[in-house]
């Protein structure tokens, strides 16, 4: 492996956690921001001290068998709707990247100076037992200005600690996350999970494929996006996917029930410090789904629950059935145009909102199945996928890796809610059903 | 205290005649036929009441067994349905009672009939307070004495009259805000009675404490028309309680005091545009 | 001795218009107008005017119109003309000043400080016209979570019962003896036709509006006047009041006067007696009685209602709501000191209470901060004067609003403020017969309905503008308001920015 040529002592300024504050100046900020436009970047603020509404690209590419692939299709897939985002940030998650670790936390931290690493370092050392440490690999690239200092670790929660802590393992890694992005300036944990990775950075999204050496890694799943933030120069923790643990999300569009939704998961202990969409979607899986035993796809039409309309022409049952989900649930509606893949260690899925205000297209060959804004990000890769179709508004889209539906069959019984059953319980394509959605 | 568990229960006039034809039956107390009992210990008021309620569905009578406070025994209860609670019910008992019969043997807790529609209540002991709240109609035995506000906002209306008999002394504040009804004390009343009195009367064995009344009600001599309404009452707690007791207090009647509101329309004068 | 008390209004009668009908003298119960023999124009005894603006909208000729009494004070902002009016009054009488309506002084009405958000560009707006916008809400309480069988589509434990609003507007207590029949039936009618709830107020289910009974909200007060097993199981949901904005922290009292042969069979209570409502309930003196009250309720009603717990907005209201919500209370109701009532004693209404805008923002906020806000609905009440009020309180936090003064106003109410006196020329506030006549409920409904279908479609306007096309989604997106003119302790408390951020 080659290490990038970077000085940490170079890279001062701006803390990446919050307070890092209108008023600081950002080193990777005046990066961005130079190359794009003349303002003094003292007046900007970047994610987490203002929304900043942002358009997108996203894709995905995924092979239900669960045989891993490079990165080079997802990077030509994002490449090709180029205008779809505008140099201020892109990003790809990666699930089975790192089989040889596969049972460790992979933490991907990004740093802005060497005493946050030092400080992120000694809390790992506290928290957890690691594994393994190294920068990530990364090969410069032209358009790519003064990164981060990328590192990685596999780690595994502190075992007495953890045991002292009255909380599951994956409540425990994911406190420690959110505490170390809040209160580590120039420090920020990029993702988390276990057998995968997000890279992303800011920059156009083959630019960041190319920075972080994409056709290196070989994955089942990939997730793509790229971004189009309307004003404020693109940080390199504030660009997508999000992650925590193994959930990634990369999204597409603006949800104008963003504050009903922030303030719903802040009830539950979340803390929406990037005050973007995709961080508040990630929160709202994790809490339907991790902690609430429901199924992502589950979460997903709650958040894009059908019509009233829809409910009643339902039969009584069904009706009583999604009355109390919308009524329990009524916070979680997530409302105004997204398209939104969300990756995890089951496969991936896809939902658009229930106007369908967004695109997003679907196409199949053999055991791969692509998604991307455009269908033809999907041809660029794919010139021969079949059955390519547009996720329909409201209606979740779910791939499962083979062997993951195969489990939730063998069961039999769906005792657990978790493994409860998804609509497609072959790992396909959903099922279309009269009367859902608006 | 001690209760004399085959004492009849005897609700009402009914009831009563029934309770003595069958004097001295042991096992089976009369007027009162427990086609079943429910054992409530520790179980939580909205599983006990759960339960009550199930037994009452399929009988009229059922006998509580180990009651340790639980609320709302007797919640509208309807005519025709009868508890008798062995232990202490919790507050609320007989809320929103609608013709039952409830009886206590033991002490009740605060707001015996809250609320209450019909029926009747007997306890074989003491109450908390406000007894009687917001009564409208039915009757409250009450053996020993009660807590304070007792009566409180009791109202009458049409031909229900509620009555609260409290056999030994009541707390202060008795009878505020009383729009209707009878209540009866045989014991010492407290500080501030009546305020507000704006219906109904209060009986009183014993002269109110000096300086308890305000000029909203009038004291007096109980006359033939009280007595009318009161004796059949004092006859009433006799029958209920004077085995237990070994005194009677029907006969004192005719010395009892009368406190009724000075004008049912107390603030009448009160507020200016 | 000279009576000190100056008229607060002039009648004013154009002589050339007036054709001496005597319609006036006919209308006005307060015997404003006097008639003159041979024809010529009555005379108006301008201290016994209200200005409830009855002869001046029934004048044939538009000969009528009101003004101030054109009287000055001492030119002092201290000792103004009212306060000395109120002191003249009270050193006759000795009594305690009376009042109607809520509170009219110029304290900060947050709600004109509060501007709405719309989409450009980044999301689209949402024509409501042409795509769904749901308004339906539903009250009542909640787990955090479900536990469903998501292959069976099914719940594994029941749903806490809910009352179904298809508009998020509902109207506010009002008893029987304090507004007529007339006005109880027109809302209940409308409520029915809009598919929302009316409430009953703390003077019992009259027996002509058990029909509507499904639309109902029926209160239990500390009078509990009308309250039996019957009555708690005939509505959609029971509300416990506790408070009233207008007046918080006293009870009630209506006159004996009042108490007409149908009133006292609706409240159960003597005719012609006063009934009195205790400030506080009686059973009442700490939270955990609160749950007590709450859960003989739900015993009364075998669990099959929603309860819902009604305050004035006080100081505290915030950390007196969370308890409520931990003492079992379902629905939230708070009340602002601009909400409306038929009497309250006037330095109560002036002088006692907050803003709802406030004591909204910081109860959802509170509730938020506790884990407990997905557990409970919050309804707030107390100057909702149109559909954008309507969204600024939903974005605030609330799930639905109840409106009083605005549907009266349909009604007739033209906010004189002499309800307490029991002469409203509208029929509104009033048990007298020739009176009560004036206002057809079937009319009435029909305007309560033109109003909120009105306010509903505004509503699914700026929902729409927002981008946003259920009110799930707008409700706590304090996103969506900006104020102005606000301090930043103001803008703390609202939870939002200030306009230009």
């Amino acid at each position: 492996m080659q290490e990038v040529s970077f000085d940490a002592t170079r890279v001062g300024g701006a803390p990446f956690g919050r307070g890092c504050g209108a008023r600081q100046r950002s080193a990777l900020g005046r990066a961005g921001c130079d190359r794009l436009c003349g303002a003094p970047i003292e007046a900007r603020l970047r994610e987490g001290a203002v929304r900043i509404p942002s358009g997108c690209a996203i894709a995905a590419i995924m092979d239900r068998s669960g045989a891993r692939h490079d990165g080079s299709d997802i990077v030509k897939a994002i490449e090709l709707m180029h205008d779809r985002s505008n140099g201020l940030g892109g990003g790809f998650a990666a699930y089975g990247i790192y089989p040889a670790y596969q049972e460790l936390y992979a933490f991907h931290v990004m740093y802005e100076s060497r005493d946050a690493r030092a400080e992120v370092e000694a809390y790992l050392d506290t928290y957890f037992m690691c594994e393994k440490q190294e920068r990530i690999p990364t090969e410069p690239v032209a358009s790519i200005k003064n990164p981060p200092d990328l590192w990685r670790y596999f780690v595994a929660p502190h075992t007495m600690r953890l045991n002292m802590s009255g909380v599951d393992e994956a409540e425990y890694v994911m406190r420690h996350v959110v505490r170390i992005n809040k209160n580590v300036d120039g420090a920020f944990v990029a993702s988390s999970g276990k057998d995968m990775g997000a890279f992303k950075g800011v920059g156009y999204p083959e630019d960041i494929g190319a920075f972080y050496r994409l056709d290196e890694y070989r994955a089942w799943a990939w997730t793509a996006h790229g971004r189009f933030p309307t004003n404020t120069p693109g940080w390199w923790g504030g660009a997508h996917p999000f992650t925590l643990l193994n959930w990634s999300v990369v999204h597409n569009g603006e949800v104008s029930s963003y504050d009903a939704n922030r303030r719903y998961v802040e009830q539950f202990g979340y803390s929406c410090e990037l005050q973007t969409d995709t961080e508040v979607i990630t929160y709202l899986f994790d809490l339907l789904c991790r902690r609430g035993g429901l199924s992502p796809e589950m979460a997903a039409h709650i958040m894009t629950a059908p019509s009233w309309d829809a409910i009643d022409r339902m039969p009584a049952e069904d009706a009583a059935f999604e009355t109390a989900l919308r009524t329990v649930y009524a916070s979680a509606l997530v409302n105004g145009p997204f398209s939104v893949i969300l990756g995890s260690e089951e496969g991936i899925l896809a939902i658009n909102d229930r106007l369908k205000l967004r695109a997003l297209m679907a196409g199949e060959k053999g055991s791969m199945v692509y998604l991307a804004s455009e269908q033809a990000a999907i041809e660029a890769v794919c010139p021969d996928a079949e059955n390519i179709r547009p996720i329909e508004g409201g209606e979740p889209f779910v791939v499962q890796l083979d062997e993951v539906a195969r489990r939730q069959d063998d069961h039999g019984v769906w005792s657990s809610p978790r493994h409860a059953p998804l609509a497609h319980e072959t790992g396909v394509l959903p099922r279309r059903e009269e009367g859902r959605g608006l | 205290m001690q209760v004399n568990d085959s004492r009849a229960l005897v609700g009402t006039a009914s009831a009563a005649s029934a309770a003595n034809k069958q004097e001295g039956a042991q096992s089976c107390p009369s007027g009162f036929a427990p086609a079943e009992r429910v054992t409530l210990g520790a179980l939580h008021f909205k599983e006990a009441n759960e339960q009550v309620r199930q037994a009452l569905d399929r009988v009229d009578d059922v006998a509580l067994e180990d009651v340790r406070a639980q609320r709302y025994l007797g919640c509208a209860l309807p005519a025709g349905k009868r508890l008798r609670i062995h232990g202490t019910p919790g507050n609320d008992l007989a809320c929103f009672m609608d013709g039952g019969t409830v009886e206590v043997l033991g002490n009740a807790q605060d707001q015996v009939g809250n609320t209450m529609n019909a029926g009747e209540v007997i306890v074989h002991g003491r109450c908390g307070d406000a007894a009687g709240y917001a009564m409208r109609g039915g009757r409250v035995f009450i053996r020993d004495g009660c807590g304070w506000r007792a009566g409180i906002h009791m109202k009458a209306y049409d031909a229900r009259q509620p009555v609260v008999v409290v056999g030994k002394d009541a707390g202060s504040f008795l009878g505020e805000y009383m729009a209707g009804g009878v209540f009866v004390v045989l014991g010492e009343t407290g500080d501030y009675l009546a305020r507000g009195m704006h219906g109904g009367v209060i009986y009183l064995k014993n002269p109110p404490r000096a300086g308890a009344l305000s000029d909203e009600v009038v004291l007096s001599r109980v006359d033939d028309a009280d007595l009318a309404v009161l004796a059949p009452l004092l006859a009433e707690y006799d029958r209920l309680f004077a085995s237990e007791l070994g005194y009677r207090v029907s006969a004192e009647a005719p010395e009892f005091f009368r406190v009724t509101p000075a004008s049912s329309r107390p603030y009448a004068s009160m507020y200016v545009r | 001795m000279i009576d000190f008390a100056l008229p607060r209004y002039q009648v004013r009668r154009d002589a050339e218009e007036c054709v001496g009908c005597g319609i006036c003298v006919r209308e006005c119960a307060n015997g404003v107008h006097v008639a003159r023999s041979g024809g010529t124009a009555p005379k108006a005894d301008h201290q016994k005017c209200v200005n409830c603006l009855r002869c001046v909208l029934t004048c044939p000729t538009r000969a009528l119109t009101i003004t101030r009494w054109p009287q000055v004070d001492g030119g002092s902002a201290v000792w103004t003309l009212e306060y000395l009016q109120d002191i003249a009054t009270q050193a006759t009488s000795g009594g305690v000043l009376l009042s109607s309506m809520g509170n009219p002084l110029p304290y900060p009405v947050y709600w004109d400080h509060l501007l709405l958000n719309a989409s450009q560009v980044t999301n689209p707006s949402i024509d409501p016209l042409r795509e769904p916008m749901e308004t339906r809400v539903f009250l009542g309480g909640r787990p955090v979570a479900l536990e469903i069988d998501e292959r069976a589509r099914t719940l594994r434990s029941p749903l806490p019962p809910q009352v179904k609003l298809d508009v998020p507007i509902m109207f506010s207590a009002m008893s029987f003896g304090s507004v007529s029949l007339n006005t109880q039936r027109a809302l209940a009618m409308a409520a029915c036709e809009l598919g929302t709830l009316f409430n009953v107020g703390e003077g019992g289910l009259h027996r002509d509006l058990e029909r509507y009974a499904d639309h109902a909200v029926v209160q239990v007060a500390s009078g509990r006047f009308g309250v039996d097993p019957r009555y708690l199981n005939a509505g959609a949901m029971v509300e416990i009041k506790i408070g009233q904005g207008a007046k918080p922290g006293i009870g009630g009292h209506l006159p004996g006067e009042k108490i007409t042969a149908e009133v006292s069979r609706t409240r159960m209570i003597p005719e012609g007696a006063d009934a009195i409502s205790p400030a506080p309930h009686h059973d009442i003196y700490s939270i955990e009685d609160l749950r007590q009250l709450v859960f003989s309720l739900k015993e009364a009603t075998r669990y099959e209602k929603p309860v819902a717990v009604k305050i004035a907005a006080v100081h505290n209201a915030a950390a007196i709501a969370s308890g409520m919500a931990r003492a079992g209370a379902e629905v939230i109701v708070v009340d602002g000191f601009r909400g409306g009532t038929g009497a309250a004693p006037k330095r109560i209404r002036d002088n006692v209470g907050v803003p709802v805008e406030l004591a909204l923002a910081a109860i959802d906020q509170r509730l938020r901060d506790e884990g407990i806000r997905s557990t409970v609905s919050v309804v707030a009440s107390g100057s909702i004067r149109s559909s954008a009020d309507v969204v600024r309180a939903i974005a605030l936090g609330a799930d639905a609003v109840s409106c009083g003064s605005a549907p009266l106003i349909a009604l007739g109410c033209h906010q004189c403020g002499d309800c307490a006196r029991g002469r409203c020329n509208w029929g509104i506030a009033t048990q007298r017969p020739e009176l009560i006549e004036r206002l057809d409920p079937d009319e009435g409904a029909e305007r309560v309905v033109n109003l909120v279908r009105a306010w509903t479609h505004e509503i699914q306007e700026m929902m729409g503008g927002m981008g946003i096309n259920a009110v799930d989604s707008l409700r706590g997106n304090r996103l969506m308001l900006r104020g102005v003119g606000l301090t930043d302790r103001e803008l703390d408390i609202l939870g939002v920015k200030h306009a230009g951020e």
